[in-house]
């Protein structure tokens, strides 16, 4: 279990513009703010100099984003992280010499990165399952995952447990996880079913179809189609959640990108040229595919939903939904095994 | 030195091959005493016809034959479901042998073995007859525990090579029907790093019995960069783990056309394909079999986009008849020599040999001694055994007693303990059992 991070890592900005910086606070007074935290109703009629203030200190400690990646070997994890950030974050770790051995188990691998853009710090940490699901007996390798992601609720909860605390617990959870699936344009494999059930209970899990552009438009469709019943069928709770607080506007974003579940996305670490503009994209003789074309692949929706639209949800509904799960689970057994103690001792 | 004898003089004209031993007075180099010379019956005399003879027509009299026969050609499919095996069997034989996919519903079982399924279809082209098998091996890669997934394919070729053994021991063997598996097409996923660790336990498992051909799937994702880096990696790792997999034979005496088209077979292993049994619009408005991408369309028969091109020309153009070659002389040989040799059947070497009694005398008498000390060796690790095992057991019969006796004497120890401390209770004038009011102290302090 890898708790540690880097103390100090040092800033990058991002290649090209990712758009994490919409949390920035606006310049004008009246405008209505992105933070739901403590966004009400009335937030756009009241003046929102309060909220400008909480928004300032927010964006002064800066970001905390945690993001796992879930996936075989060879489906461009590691790419699509670093094309998401526009900065090479996160080395492949695929095999290359036929001399090294394969991983015998699922590793973790987290890795710390701050990117700056427009003022607004965003503190990345990413972790890498290499590993997972390479080995021909595959039973039980998602335990290392759950085991690292409670583990990262179980040392927060210490933290705030203890009688003196910081002031400011570093948070460590993880607030979403990437599952990348194969395209194989069937349906989910049975080791998909059993992680994606597993994970769902502890995280928020955003499905992701890998290297898309082995898929047409119109096997992209069935696929996903059959992905999501299978997923509806095994009842795997996946992120976006609808809640009580959340307003018309929200609850049809929500909808919107249910509709578009799982992501079929490409991602490219180089730059092509397509009309005199360079942009991400791979070359082949039957054609470019641009990454950040929407006709080509939805890698432009899974940037916006992560990084402009969700990312604060993501993080509260890591706190307020998988932590308060995990904590009330904790300190019930806690009064249990207590009790228990009590028992044992007075007998 | 039995140089054999020569049942035809050069008395005709003849101009004799240069490595001849002819018995002339020309001065020649002596010959070369080789062991298969002394076993052979004549040396091979080429000569040179004066006229035509017509047996130059007997290529065309086994066309004929073969023509009437008809041709048997057997392919097993092995790869994880998702991989495009259908489509590109139904692509490489432009028929749909395999119809569309059913795809198991969401709580369907899904099996929990791989299965064997052959489909067969007779397609005939200008007058050639190709009875086709396709053995398919759904399941294979796909569960969560993917150990033994290659043991019944194993089984599966196996039990076809014991029915060809069957039938070519059988008294009547007028109907041999060949349903061995000729070619093994392995799909490998495009990951772009190197083999997984079943493709590797795979190949290792099924190299000496089955001409495995392995190709890359759905090669339509990877960029010609990354198909060559790919395919170095797979071939390293091939050659590190000591796989062989089908190599298309070169012969010396093909003209240059045919060496070079094997060249380049050869240097396109594996083969990046892609498969398509629908026909689509390409850039310049022809109707092609492909697949159509927003981005464009990859065409199938094209060579510039993928090797499915190479793979058919090897597959079905160029190498079927190598490969039931292969399969039938040396794998199905290798496995036969086994099975044989595996039952007990020894190889009478004597039947080539010449006898020679004296030799054959002190050979036997050799074998019979060194027999001798075999046996009296094995006696006697025999009895060296037997004397470990008894001293084994002593010692261990003498350990239990020691650690009974330890036992007891402990035992004896704490009752003596226990009898001091009530003598010393009764003596002080202090109850025997302990009192409740110490228990509370455990509860405040937690």
């Amino acid at each position: 279990m890898a708790t540690s991070m880097v103390s100090q890592p040092e800033e990058i900005t991002a290649g090209s513009y990712v758009g994490f910086d919409i949390h920035r606070p606006p310049s004008t007074l009246y405008r209505p703010v992105s933070l739901r935290s403590i966004a009400t109703p009335l937030t756009s009629l009241i003046p929102s100099a309060i909220t400008r203030q909480i928004e300032f200190k927010l964006v002064k400690r800066g970001f905390q984003f945690n993001v796992m990646v879930v996936g075989q070997t060879g489906l461009g994890k590691s790419t699509l992280i670093n094309t998401l950030f526009a900065s090479h974050l996160v080395e492949s770790k695929g095999r290359t010499e036929p001399e090294v051995a394969p991983r015998a188990t699922t590793e973790i691998h987290p890795q710390s990165h701050v990117i700056v853009e427009n003022g607004v710090k965003l503190r990345l940490n990413i972790i890498d399952t290499p590993g997972y699901g390479d080995q021909i007996n595959n039973d039980g390798c998602w335990d290392p995952i759950v085991k690292y992601i409670k583990d990262q609720h179980s040392a927060y909860l210490r933290k705030e447990l203890t009688a003196m605390r910081d002031r400011f617990i570093p948070d460590t959870r993880i607030h979403c996880c990437l599952f990348f699936i194969n395209p194989t344009g069937h349906t989910l494999k049975p080791i998909d079913i059993v992680v994606l059930k597993k994970l769902a209970e502890v995280v928020n899990v955003v499905p992701v179809i890998a290297k898309a552009d082995s898929l047409t438009l119109e096997e992209r469709e069935v696929f996903k189609q059959r992905v999501m019943s299978e997923m509806l069928h095994n009842q795997i709770r996946l992120y976006p959640f609808d809640s009580e607080d959340n307003d018309e506007e929200e609850l049809q974003l929500n909808e919107r990108i249910r509709e578009m579940l799982p992501f079929a996305v490409v991602g490219s670490e180089r730059t092509v040229v397509i009309d005199g503009k360079p942009v991400r994209g791979r070359k082949n003789r039957w054609g470019v595919i641009n990454c950040e074309d929407e006709r080509h692949c939805e890698f432009v929706y899974l940037r916006n939903f992560l990084t402009r639209t969700h990312l604060q949800d993501l993080i509260e509904t890591t706190a307020q939904i998988h932590y308060e799960t995990f904590r009330s689970k904790q300190l019930l057994a806690l009064k249990e095994s207590s009790a228990k103690a009590q028992q044992a001792s007075q007998a | 030195m039995a140089e054999g004898h020569y049942d035809q003089s050069v008395s005709n004209g003849s101009i004799p091959h240069p490595r001849d031993h002819t018995p002339t007075a020309r001065p020649h180099p002596t010959p070369i005493q080789s062991q298969s010379q002394s076993q052979a019956q004549a040396p091979v005399i080429r000569k040179k016809l004066a006229s035509w003879v017509g047996f130059s027509n007997l290529p065309n009299q086994v066309h004929r034959r073969a023509m009437r026969r008809g041709f048997h050609f057997v392919t097993m499919v092995v790869g994880e479901s998702g991989l495009g095996k259908s489509t590109l069997i139904n692509t490489l034989f432009e028929t749909k042998l395999y119809g569309p996919k059913s795809v198991p519903q969401p709580g369907q079982d899904r099996g929990k073995t791989v299965q064997i399924e052959s489909t067969s279809a007779e397609i005939e082209e200008n007058g050639v007859r190709l009875k086709l098998t396709v053995v398919d091996t759904p399941g294979f890669g796909d569960f969560v525990n993917n150990d033994e997934s290659w043991k019944p394919i194993v089984d599966n070729i196996e039990a076809r090579f014991d029915a060809y053994l069957e039938q070519e021991n059988r008294v009547n063997r007028s109907k041999l029907v060949d349903n061995r598996v000729h070619a093994c097409i392995y799909f490998i996923q495009p990951t772009g790093h190197a083999l997984k660790p079943i493709d590797v336990e795979f190949m290792r498992r099924l190299h000496t019995k089955v001409n495995l051909i392995p190709v890359i799937a759905k090669s339509d994702t990877l960029t010609e960069e990354e198909v060559v880096l790919f395919k170095q990696r797979i071939l390293a790792d091939i050659a590190h783990h000591g796989i062989q997999i089908f190599q298309p034979p070169q012969y010396e005496n093909e003209d240059e056309e045919t060496i070079q088209e094997n060249e380049e077979i050869i240097s396109k292993v594996p083969f990046a394909v892609v498969g398509s049994d629908s026909l689509v619009n390409s850039q310049d408005g022809r109707q092609v079999r492909g697949r159509a991408y927003p981005w464009g369309t990859i065409e199938v028969d094209n060579e510039a986009h993928c090797d499915f091109v190479k793979l058919r020309q090897m597959l079905v153009r160029t190498h079927m008849e190598e490969l039931r070659e292969h399969t039938n002389e040396i794998l199905y040989e290798n496995y036969r020599t086994e099975k044989l040799r595996a039952m007990g059947v020894m190889q009478d070497e004597t039947v080539f040999k010449e006898t020679n009694p004296a030799v054959k005398q002190a050979e036997e008498r050799a074998m019979h001694e060194a027999k001798l000390a075999k046996m009296e060796a094995e006696m006697k690790m025999v009895f060296q055994q037997k004397v470990q095992e008894k001293e084994q057991k002593l010692k261990q019969s003498e350990e239990e007693l020691y650690s009974r006796h330890r036992e007891m004497k402990e035992a004896l120890e704490k009752q003596r303990l226990e009898l001091e401390d009530k003598k010393r209770r009764i003596e002080s004038g202090r109850p025997l059992t302990p009192e409740k009011g110490t228990k509370k102290r455990f509860g405040i302090g937690k």
